[in-house]
């Protein structure tokens, strides 16, 4: 691993990487001024860490190449970590346990602040959720998801200005404003395949957001439209701490029926044919399965969690501005659902609470987030495409003939 | 007899090639009929026109149904087609491949079931029963395939004659009255290919389920059918019983002239 | 009349820099069937060297002709080498992957350029100093257009013409139709296939590069956000003409910059960008191949 060659190879990568990085990372001018900067000690950097990467770059493809070896020969096929866990009782009632007191007892302990960055992370959670079912399940690339989002949010801002609808009356509507609109874009779109769907999708969103942006008098335009109400409890006054905690456990409320409906659909014949589409459109079809509407109703799925989410997001922020709403928002929430696992519930949540806290947490990174959010992608893609979690296999139980398998295994834990 | 599938002057063009040219052949029931024909002949052409996966330039194809109704396959999508009694494999394998064995089945029972999104959520009693009817009639297809032992492994996984094998329980789990096997002893050894004869004619015996296949084994061809018909270049230049063919002077021109001991 | 050719002009211009990020597009799409996410990044990164060569250059006060000259060159190799890296780390681990990870990482790396840019440089808009000078024998017609616009349209004629010589005689271009056709048949007649994908990448960063010095210059400043923008409207011009195929992206270019301009000069300027979505939604679903592109039945 160590020998000359590999280090002649990591010492030529380092090279080029400098020579590379040289003009943007080394040199900045100014040209008002006209004083040109020389950051040499970046080029310094920059050869540091690309010939170790390089040799770790190289590591995880070699090992990458191996598993796929072993795996044609169908040698492995050991249990992912996360099944190991989900299998043992011992493990995992205990960490549910855990998990449930600290989500009870979370908005007590910490602060104001803090309650309210879980909010964030938990609408990442929903909309993680919903943009799931699309490219996950159903492997429809979406790149326009936030529109259903903007959607969601604006009909909540909206019909509260103009009409005063409250919080609980618009979350349904918001939901069903997005399943119309998914219904509606997804039509056209639908018969498009892979690459180009994304971009029309893409296109979708953008128009929608510079339609927001131009159209001042339906949406206010680029200012926006401020004081959305939080969501109420029977007509309760309630200080800033005491609604935002409030606002924290319907959230937990919405992610707990979130993970219901969507564990459900996922189980279900539908959600069958979903996966079976993103695997094999042409065989799908073949099995009898009509494309169209299974695209189009995992697309309007997705789209009613995002209408619900953006409903929160207005209640939460209390201001919104199609700022909220750009196409990299739309790649964040892809992030969330491509780091923790496509396909997997409990990757998604993952991926939302690692991706939105850390971030947060690590304020020395929080500018270099879009970077690493980038890089994780990328990496994501070439050593692990599957995400953290790699999604359960489904074991069904059924009568007939004990085959030499364990059956005696519910659906699915996770 | 009256014929289950009737096809009248099919005809395919892409662009300039005519990859059909007025084709003409019937199916009666409880048949196992080969096509046959050198690469390239339009076999698989004429496979996707049928399953409503390319739309015919020309030409009609009627079906009979069990039901005795007769129906026009041109211009139905493909999912229709299958709805309608006729499911096909894949020459060049088309599984589902990162769901279990059993699921590639089950998929297959997608199109005599009816759950929606409601039930899906709702979970109330008719969508659970349905689900587990689905289970139990998926495992007892691969019963009778011979897939149990696999049941719970990845598509992706299985060797590679299992695979094939997988590729006929998914079809037959859509209930057919005739399948179209596109291709189903390539890549098999010969045990493998026995099995494959006695498991077609089982399905046809036992199911009474129609058959049409596209193979190039002539051993299992001519051991299997009770007819052939051969293309070439989108022709149709013969057809009979495999006595018949074998004998035919056109064909061995054709097609078995370059491979005589076959 | 002439507020006619005016806005012809204007986007004729416009739409040869759309042809110039185009082609890279075009292609990448025509000999790996992937959508460069990240191209217009490397114009981006193009139009940030040249930059940052000539201010160096200004200051040490060189003639505005070598400076264009030297500047153009730089920021062409350095293209050129960021688009084969891209190729090598975010593409070439992925050839067998399915197509949505591939898409993904060049999403990924996409984001990751443009904040590597965005830290590394700066958020804000810099002036970027206008490299082509106006000739005076073109004073007459100055008010029709201007000499940094004729510069524009006449390097994108020259690229393209030197471009369709190189893929109609040269061995490489041959290997890259080959390729394009039907990559396993290619390897198996003796094609270098990866050094045939990396040329393509690197090629077409070129020509981005090209494209990216010309407009910084015409347009007098630039930031980190100028690539995705000008890469979705070119991605649409090769969409439009048929991607895949090089007339098809040129004249796919000529055809939304000429839309564009007319809708900005005489419908509006605010949907301007909305427009050039429209036109892609509705392309991609009523004629997904394109003006000049084939509709061919995929292989089952």
């Amino acid at each position: 691993m160590f020998g000359f060659e590999e280090i002649k190879k990591s010492f030529l990568t380092s090279l080029w990487f400098m020579f590379l990085t040289f003009p943007i990372m080394v040199i900045r001018v100014n040209t008002v001024q006209n004083i040109v900067e020389w950051r040499w000690e970046r080029m310094f950097m920059i050869g540091i860490g690309s010939f170790f990467l390089s040799f770790l770059w190289r590591y995880l493809l070699e090992r990458k190449e191996l598993g796929q070896k072993k795996a044609d020969l169908g040698e492995v096929d050991s249990i992912p970590w996360n099944r190991r866990i989900a299998r043992e009782p011992r493990f995992y009632i205990p960490a549910l346990i855990a998990i449930c007191v600290f989500v009870l007892v979370f908005p007590f302990t910490f602060s104001l602040y803090q309650t309210t960055i879980m909010i964030t992370a938990l609408i990442y959670v929903i909309t993680g959720l919903g943009l799931n079912i699309v490219v996950g399940l159903a492997g429809l690339l979406d790149l326009g998801y936030v529109a259903f989002y903007a959607v969601g949010a604006y009909s909540y801002a909206l019909l509260n200005y103009h009409f005063g609808l409250g919080f609980w009356t618009v979350l349904p509507i918001g939901a069903g404003m997005g399943l119309i609109f998914g219904i509606l874009l997804g039509f056209p779109v639908l018969r498009l395949k892979g690459d180009y769907l994304a971009i029309v999708t893409l296109g979708f969103g953008e128009i929608i957001r510079l339609v927001l942006e131009n159209w001042n008098d339906f949406s206010f335009g680029p200012s926006g439209i401020a004081n959305i109400p939080r969501p109420g409890l029977f007509g309760i006054q309630m200080s800033l701490h005491q609604a935002t905690i409030y606002l924290y456990f319907v959230m937990i409320f919405l992610v707990l029926v979130t993970i219901f409906v969507v564990r459900r659909l996922q189980d279900s014949r539908i959600g069958r044919a979903w996966i079976a589409l993103r695997e094999d459109e042409v065989a799908c079809q073949a099995m009898g399965i009509d494309k169209t509407w299974t695209k189009l109703s995992a697309f309007a799925m997705g789209a009613t969690w995002a209408g619900m989410a953006g409903v929160v997001f207005a209640a939460k922020t209390t201001f919104i501005n199609p700022a909220s709403f750009t196409l990299w928002e739309s790649i964040i929430i892809l992030c969330v659902v491509v780091l923790g696992g496509m396909g997997s519930v409990i990757g998604v949540i993952f991926g939302a609470l690692t991706l939105i806290l850390l971030p947060e947490y690590l304020r020395a990174f929080s500018e270099y987030r879009l970077l690493i959010f980038g890089a994780v992608l990328v990496v994501m893609m070439v050593f692990r495409p599957g995400g953290i979690v790699s999604p359960e296999r489904r074991i069904y139980q059924f009568k007939g003939t004990a085959p030499d398998k364990p059956k005696a295994e519910a659906s699915t834990p996770g | 007899m009256e014929p289950i599938l009737q096809v009248n002057a099919l005809t395919m063009d892409f662009g300039g090639l005519r990859a059909l040219d007025r084709l003409d052949l019937e199916i009666g029931q409880r048949e196992i009929v080969a096509l046959i024909g050198p690469n390239g002949a339009g076999k698989t052409t004429f496979f996707n026109c049928l399953t409503g996966i390319y739309p015919p330039t020309e030409g009609e194809m009627l079906i009979r149904r069990p039901d005795r109704k007769t129906k026009k396959l041109n211009g139905l999508k493909p999912n229709h087609v299958t709805e309608a009694g006729l499911a096909r494999t894949f020459q060049n394998i088309r599984l589902f491949q990162n769901m279990t064995v059993l699921e590639n089945v089950m998929i297959g029972r997608h199109c005599r079931t009816s759950a929606g999104i409601i039930g899906a959520i709702a979970k109330n009693k008719a969508t659970r029963q349905e689900e587990n009817k689905i289970v139990e009639d998926s495992y007892a297809v691969l019963e009778k395939i011979g897939l149990a032992e696999f049941v719970n492994e990845f598509a992706k996984n299985l060797p590679y004659g299992a695979q094939r094998r997988l590729e006929i329980a998914r079809a037959m789990a859509t209930e057919p009255f005739l399948l179209l096997l596109d291709e189903p002893a390539a890549g098999m050894n010969p045990l493998e290919t026995r099995e494959l004869d006695e498991l077609i004619v089982r399905i046809r015996d036992q199911e009474g389920i129609t058959i049409l296949l596209i193979e190039h084994d002539m051993k299992l061809v001519m051991s299997l059918s009770d007819r052939i018909y051969v293309v070439d270049y989108g022709k149709k230049i013969a057809q009979g019983t495999p006595q018949e063919i074998k004998n035919n002077p056109a064909v061995i021109k054709a097609y078995l002239g370059e491979d005589a001991d076959a | 009349m002439e507020y006619f050719f005016e806005l012809l002009l204007s986007g004729l211009t416009r739409g040869s820099i759309y042809a110039l990020i185009a082609l890279g597009y075009t292609m990448v799409y025509g000999i790996i069937q992937l959508i460069n996410f990240a191209h217009g990044e490397v114009y981006m990164i193009g139009a940030f060297t040249a930059l940052i060569v000539a201010s160096i250059l200004t200051m040490l006060g060189w003639n505005e002709i070598a400076i264009l000259f030297i500047a153009s060159v730089v920021a062409v190799v350095y293209s050129m080498a960021y688009g084969y890296t891209l190729e090598k780390v975010a593409y070439k681990p992925l050839r067998h992957a399915p197509r949505l990870s591939a898409l993904i990482s060049a999403i990924g790396m996409s984001l990751f350029l443009q904040n590597y840019v965005l830290l590394a440089q700066t958020s804000d808009f810099m002036p970027f100093p206008s490299l082509i000078p106006d000739l005076e024998i073109l004073e007459p017609i100055a008010h029709l257009i201007t000499t940094p616009e004729i510069a524009i349209i006449l390097t994108t004629a020259i690229v393209m013409v030197l471009l369709t010589f190189m893929i109609k005689f040269t061995r490489v271009g041959k290997a890259m139709r080959a390729t394009s056709q039907d990559r396993e048949m290619a390897m198996l007649v003796g094609v270098d296939v990866n050094r045939v994908i990396s040329i393509t990448f690197i090629v077409g960063s070129a020509t981005a590069a090209l494209g990216g010095v010309l407009i910084a210059s015409h347009v007098g400043q630039i930031n980190f956000y100028i690539g995705f923008i000008a890469g979705i409207k070119a991605f649409v011009a090769a969409v439009l003409g048929g991607i895949g195929s090089m007339p098809g992206a040129v004249l796919g270019s000529l055809v939304l910059g000429c839309a564009e301009a007319f809708f900005t000069g005489f419908v509006s300027s605010d949907y301007e960008d909305v427009f050039a979505f429209i036109i892609l939604v509705v392309i991609l679903i009523f004629r997904p191949a394109g003006i000049l592109g084939r509709s061919d039945i995929s292989k089952v």
